[in-house]
């Protein structure tokens, strides 16, 4: 009864959103958009504050922001504010998963069934060295390709994972992670703060931004991102250390 | 068409909310909606034949025609924070059943 109830709501939703998406003129047809009447036509061409032509890759210099990657320009920069809530966010979420599975005293890791022989050892070092190195590439170069701070921290994070499901004796420093991420996120409001004192807004880009595409451009972006990418990189990491460890049974 | 797919992804989840009493099958209906809604989020920024918003050497020009990356950035930050609350809800998962012994909220309210 209770199911069939169920059914009827969330397909009587359903056919409601379909219908009245279907009655309105201003929801667009699959793929017939026109970006210049939305307001992505002013961050693609980089004239929010006035009207700078076409960027050009490589030609373009201290554009009124310098990314290549227009995705990143528009979360590190003309939304960085929103990007600094959804950090809070995640901070608050892995606080709250420290607060429900942390032990005070001594933990130990979960045992594996299985003992790990050299090979896997070995190899798993190895990887973790690889996935590590990609997870900072992906990171550095965040404003000019695809990738970024998000995804690169939870390849950190992933390359951690691997190392605790392959070898039975590893634990990470929680204590350090814990570090690492607070020292992110103030780093993260002290270049808001800095935006604010040497430039006019909050967050505000106050570097130079250099040539659209080059590793050294884009003014603050590469260094909110790494701040970011570190802070994220950490606090899955220490998530995963709390899901993989109890508290000690004696 | 595929807005309406992702909708039906969303109901999906929905329903998968409404009718499960198992903790884990809640948290995975929820991600089930949380994709159906980022899939939709990107879909309406969808420009047939446009390219990825990536200025490169061979892309080079802001003139050539992009897909909207407004969108995208959004549900960079939807997944984030779906990331983070499908952490926390599997920490209340991992909590309940140190405590009751089961995912299922039915029997939890009987063993209280």
């Amino acid at each position: 009864m209770k199911k069939l109830f169920a059914f009827v709501l969330t397909i009587g939703l359903g056919v409601l959103m379909i219908f009245s998406l279907r009655a309105n003129t201003l929801f667009p047809e699959f793929g017939d958009v026109s970006i210049a009447d939305r307001i992505s036509a002013l961050f693609l061409d980089k004239s929010v504050n006035g009207d700078n032509g076409d960027v050009v890759f490589g030609q373009t210099t201290d554009a009124e922001d310098g990314a290549a990657n227009l995705v990143t320009s528009i979360v590190v920069d003309y939304r960085s504010f929103d990007t600094l809530g959804e950090v809070t966010v995640l901070f608050i979420s892995s606080l709250g998963v420290a607060l429900l599975l942390g032990v005070a005293g001594k933990q130990k890791r979960l045992a594996l069934n299985f003992k790990p022989n050299f090979m896997l050892r070995v190899g798993s070092r190895a990887l973790f060295g690889i996935i590590l190195m990609t997870g900072v590439y992906v990171i550095l170069h965040g404003h000019l390709t695809p990738g970024g701070g998000f995804p690169g921290g939870a390849m950190i994070a992933s390359s951690i994972l691997l190392l605790y499901l392959a070898d039975d004796e590893f634990r990470t420093k929680v204590k350090g992670f814990k570090v690492l991420e607070s020292v992110a996120g103030s780093l993260y409001v002290i270049v808001g703060l800095l935006g604010l004192v040497l430039a006019t807004y909050f967050l505000q880009n106050f570097l130079p931004t250099g040539t659209v595409g080059d590793l050294f451009s884009a003014g603050v972006l590469p260094i909110v991102y790494v701040l970011i990418g570190l802070k994220v990189g950490s606090e899955i990491s220490g998530i995963i250390d709390h899901f993989l460890t109890e508290g000690d049974l004696a | 068409m595929i807005q309406y797919a992702a909708i039906l992804l969303f109901v999906l989840g929905l329903y998968g909310l409404l009718t499960n009493r198992n903790v884990i099958k809640i948290i995975v209906s929820l991600n089930v909606l949380e994709i159906g809604l980022n899939i939709f989020i990107i879909s309406i920024g969808y420009v047939s034949g446009g390219i990825a918003p990536i200025l490169t050497s061979v892309n080079n020009t802001s003139a050539l025609l992009f897909v909207d990356p407004l969108p995208q950035a959004l549900v960079l930050t939807a997944i984030v924070i779906g990331v983070g609350t499908t952490a926390l809800g599997l920490a209340f998962a991992k909590s309940i059943y140190a405590k009751y012994g089961t995912f299922d909220l039915d029997e939890v309210e009987e063993l209280k």
